[in-house]
């Protein structure tokens, strides 16, 4: 037996829609953290909840990235496939690195099967042209059958621990300690001790099967940890974290939470997560469309709430309209849009960052808002957090951006204690302007004061007409209009934001490579790739796009080169160019629907750095 | 503290002289005065329209929002702070078409809303086209040759939606309207008033059967739940079922007596006979046609957030965190 120390590896679970990849995957990347390795998770699902089963269309997929240093991105290739039946082999092969190690069951991979995935003939690996030395191939669903043929569980329920034996035996290869695993089983399944009983005993079979038998064939992966951050830990995926940050802001505000939703993918998870969490007072209504979960929203802020809807590009079309609401009544509010591809329906499994122009300008009229983006998994925390106080603080509606990558992929994330997070104080309206105080007297922020109902003598009409600035009345003054107009500007210009970091080789770099939100990850991978070529590179990556930090100009035109590279077809470029004088970058625009290919980025900006 | 209609009051209302709500708004002030919720308590909460210009003249807290949204709103702000009273104003474009949704949806969750439909039957604010409101056939500047279809009736929409509230006023009926609204105000749960009113500009006359004090002795019906169902200007007409209809009959000429009058029942949960009164052309049938009580969403959502706080043992983010599996990183 061989083994392999590696800084990192990649396995990839795949198999039908029903097979539990999901789970596998969680339990592998939980079993990995645990042992401190870091993680990167992204699971690649079908938009079909049950495509018919062996289909081609039907396939879904979990890669998960673990590494002894930092890793940032869930990889490229994988060097493990799991393909639990002939579908999942056809169609995710090709995420698989040329000398990768594939698990197959190949009790899933009869006539009927390989018909159903289009090979044409039986010898599907030769058909792939893969070597069968690197194959692991066991009749795994016979394995499971005979593991617990005396639990007396039907048929139905035994097939579905098929997904824990091809756990058992990536743990082997992982040499992974299944302490850990049987741990997470027998708190998932706490009512159903059976149910854990039965998975456990499969991962030990899985495991067992691989140290018997492949001893000779497979390698043997170590991923020591290098550089531990001591701390508690705990895996989660984005949508949770960008609803945790929600929670905090709200405790730290003192207010309320209530969610108006409209279940959508890739966000409805934030819905499923906030309508838990009954025992901290979070209120969430699944409301009747898209455009009642923000109206409602608003309503919930008029009374005095942290008010959230949460929600993809085709609901943000729908409620721009309450949105501007917002906009004109000065109220906070907070739009989460976890973006997928577009137009219309698109892509809705899938992830691109297409909604920024529609975010900065997606409405009528004048209508300045604030826009956010998080770049990692466990950075959605940091900026559910931030967009709150931002929106509570300056009182106004807030875009916090994040994708169907980001979301649904999970990181390591390091418990955080609210002492070390600022405080949230929202402009209520002073006491001491009892009396005087007109709905749009301001801060010396130009912030409106915020009067909620209930307080007596500070009753007021809001609403979407234009106001006079000094009594709040109805008014279609010109200079009013163009006084308020201003203003509403000025406010949001004002807010201010963390400057822009440069990392890498930030005095010297030939080329700066620009981002924004969920590629975080894949910049930053390529940037270190390049730098260990030797090459002088440094990525600026935006998490604030308005307002943009004060030193964007400064940043953007201190290098030779720049590379705005993003999931769309040039919108973070186009509104940079627009915010700094001169400002001409190279682009890259890729919009699949999948995360960047650090390899293909780092071709790329190699071409850029070339380029005379 | 008792208070007066002038308590509620603000403003120089810009309605046209003449239109209905001038007289819903003067009810509305004394109704809200009758039943004492301070202003500070009170959010009264519109769309867009000409009805929906309503909360400017409102001394209490409130929006004037955007086209058809009003209930949503409504929704999010009754939900976040149960404490408020929320009025809800709309009229039947910004209620029954552009909000449609939310006008069912309100009704369906039976969120604890006042939701007032001031029902002209017009587009006033965009200057007369025709609305869901208006009749087969109705001739306006975006139906020149007659509508070529048929109009919502509020109450059937209500009972569709499974409302559990649902009365009826005349704008110029003062004491009717404030009847209605106290009536609203004291059911738990969405109340919707249908608020008949004249248009002088664009509809004149829609009401006229019922618009007067003469035209409602003649034409229309008071209900009072428990209370046998006459009308007429000497009582002389009663509503009698016949088969399994109901119709409104003389009781002097000798076919029909005063034993054969049904008496009103706003408290069935069974609503048959309700929509048959609130359907009825002639006589128009106000006041409450139908209050059953039924659980509140609002009331519901908060008493869930009090169960689930008492069973669950995390109250804070510090102990949700603890909820999840963690792992140590060590030195």
């Amino acid at each position: 037996m061989e083994i392999k120390e590696k800084e990192s590896v990649v396995v990839r679970f795949s198999g039908d829609s029903g097979d539990g990849m999901q789970l596998a995957g969680n339990i592998f990347s939980t079993v990995s953290a645990t042992v401190g390795n870091s993680i990167s998770t992204f699971p690649d699902y079908p938009a079909d909840i049950r495509a018919p089963q062996g289909s081609l269309t039907g396939v879904s997929g979990f890669q998960v990235h673990i590494g002894a240093e930092q890793v940032y991105t869930p990889g490229d290739l994988c060097d493990v496939l799991v393909a639990m039946n002939a579908a999942a082999l056809k169609t995710q092969y090709r995420y698989a690195k040329p000398d990768a190690a594939i698990i197959i069951d190949t009790d899933s991979f009869g006539p009927k099967d390989l018909e159903k995935a289009q090979f044409k003939t039986e010898d599907y690996l030769g058909e792939m042209g893969i070597d069968p030395d690197r194959v692991i191939a066991c009749p795994l669903t016979t394995m499971v059958k005979d593991c617990l043929k005396d639990s007396g569980m039907d048929a139905k329920s035994i097939s579905k621990c098929r997904n824990m034996f091809a756990l058992g035996l990536v743990c082997w290869l992982f040499d992974r300690d299944l302490d850990v695993a049987f741990n997470f089983l027998r708190e998932k399944f706490a009512k159903k001790p059976e149910v854990a009983e039965a998975n456990i005993k499969v991962i030990q079979a899985g495991y067992d099967y691989g140290h018997n038998t492949h001893s000779s064939v497979a390698n043997v992966y170590r991923i020591e940890t290098k550089h531990k951050v001591p701390g508690r830990y705990m895996d989660i995926t984005g949508n949770k974290a960008t609803a945790y940050g929600f929670i905090a802001a709200a405790e730290k505000a003192g207010l309320k939470l209530y969610l108006g939703s409209y279940p959508i993918t890739p966000a409805t998870d934030v819905l499923h997560e906030l309508s838990k969490h009954k025992s901290l007072g979070v209120v969430t209504v699944q409301c009747e469309d898209e455009i009642a979960g923000c109206a409602s929203a608003v309503g919930a802020s008029f009374a005095g709430a942290l008010a959230v809807t949460s929600t993809s590009g085709p609901g943000i079309c729908l409620k721009s309209e309450a949105m501007n609401l917002a906009v004109i009544m000065e109220l906070p509010l907070v739009v989460l849009d976890v973006q997928r591809g577009g137009p219309a329906t698109g892509l809705p499994t899938k992830s691109e960052q297409t909604d920024l122009l529609q975010a900065l300008f997606g409405r009528n009229g004048e209508s300045p808002m604030p826009v956010v983006a998080a770049a990692s998994p466990t950075d959605c925390f940091e900026m559910a957090f931030a967009a709150s106080k931002m929106a509570l603080e300056h009182m106004t509606p807030v875009i916090l951006m994040t994708d169907a990558f980001v979301a649904n992929g999970s990181g390591a994330f390091k418990l955080p204690d609210l002492k070390d997070y600022p405080a949230i104080n929202p402009p209520y309206v002073p006491e001491e302007l009892r009396g005087q105080w007109t709905p749009y007297m301001r801060n010396e922020a130009g912030v409106r004061y915020w009067a909620v109902p209930g307080r007596e003598g500070f009753e007021h009409i809001l609403g979407g007409l234009e106001k006079d600035d000094k009594t709040g009345a109805i008014s279609t003054n010109p200079e009013n209009h163009d006084l308020m107009t201003r203003k509403r500007k000025a406010k949001i210009d004002a807010i201010p934001v963390p400057d822009l970091e440069v990392l890498g080789d930030k005095d010297d770099a030939e080329l700066l490579i620009v981002g924004f939100g969920g590629t975080y990850g894949h910049l930053h991978a390529a940037m270190d790739e390049l730098r260990a070529k030797g090459k002088k590179v440094a990525l600026a990556h935006f998490r604030y796009i308005n307002p943009l930090p004060a030193n964007t100009a400064e940043v953007l035109n201190k290098y030779p080169k720049v590379v705005v590279a993003e999931q769309n077809m040039g919108q973070l470029a186009a509104w940079l160019r627009m915010k700094v004088d001169g400002f001409v970058p190279a682009q890259y625009n890729e919009v699949k629907g999948q995360p960047f290919k650090v390899a293909e980025l780092v071709e790329a900006f190699s071409k850029i750095l070339n380029k005379e | 503290m008792a208070y007066t209609f002038n308590d509620y009051k603000k403003g120089q209302p810009r309605w046209c002289p003449g239109c209905g709500d001038h007289f819903f708004l003067a009810s509305l002030h004394k109704a809200m005065a009758e039943i004492g919720v301070a202003p500070s308590d009170t959010a009264v909460i519109s769309g867009i329209g000409c009805s929906s210009r309503l909360p400017h003249y409102m001394a209490t807290y409130g929006m004037n929002t955007i086209h058809g949204r009003a209930a949503a709103i409504a929704t999010g702000c009754k939900v976040a702070n149960p404490d408020l009273t929320v009025w809800q104003v709309s009229g039947d474009g910004d209620g029954l078409a552009i909000g449609g949704n939310h006008f069912i949806h309100a009704n369906r969750r039976n969120i604890n809303l006042n939701m007032i439909l001031l029902n002209n039957r017009i587009y006033g604010l965009t200057k007369g086209q025709y609305s869901p409101t208006s009749p087969r056939g109705f001739v306006s500047k975006s139906s020149p040759y007659g509508t070529v279809e048929d109009p919502f009736r509020p109450a059937e929409l209500c009972f569709g939606a499974r409302g559990h509230f649902f009365a009826r006023a005349v704008a110029t009926d003062a004491p009717g309207t404030i009847e209605v609204l106290k009536a609203a105000y004291n059911h738990k749960g969405a109340s919707v008033c249908e608020i008949l009113q004249n248009c002088v500009i664009f509809n004149n006359g829609t009401h006229d059967a019922v618009y007067s004090k003469e035209g409602r002795a003649k034409n229309a019906i008071y209900l009072r739940h428990g209370e046998k169902m006459l009308f007429g200007e000497n009582n002389e007409y009663g509503i009698v079922q016949e088969g399994f209809n109901i119709k409104a009959v003389s009781i002097v000429n000798g076919q029909w007596s005063m034993d054969d009058v049904l008496v009103h029942d706003a408290k069935c949960e069974d609503n048959t006979l309700q929509l048959k009164l609130a359907e009825m052309e002639w006589p128009v049938a106000l006041g409450v046609i139908r209050d059953v009580e039924a659980p509140t969403y609002d009331d519901c959502v908060w008493q869930q957030v009090e169960e689930v706080k008492a069973k669950k043992k995390y109250h804070n983010f510090a102990e949700l965190l603890e909820t999840n599996d963690i792992w140590t990183v060590s030195e």
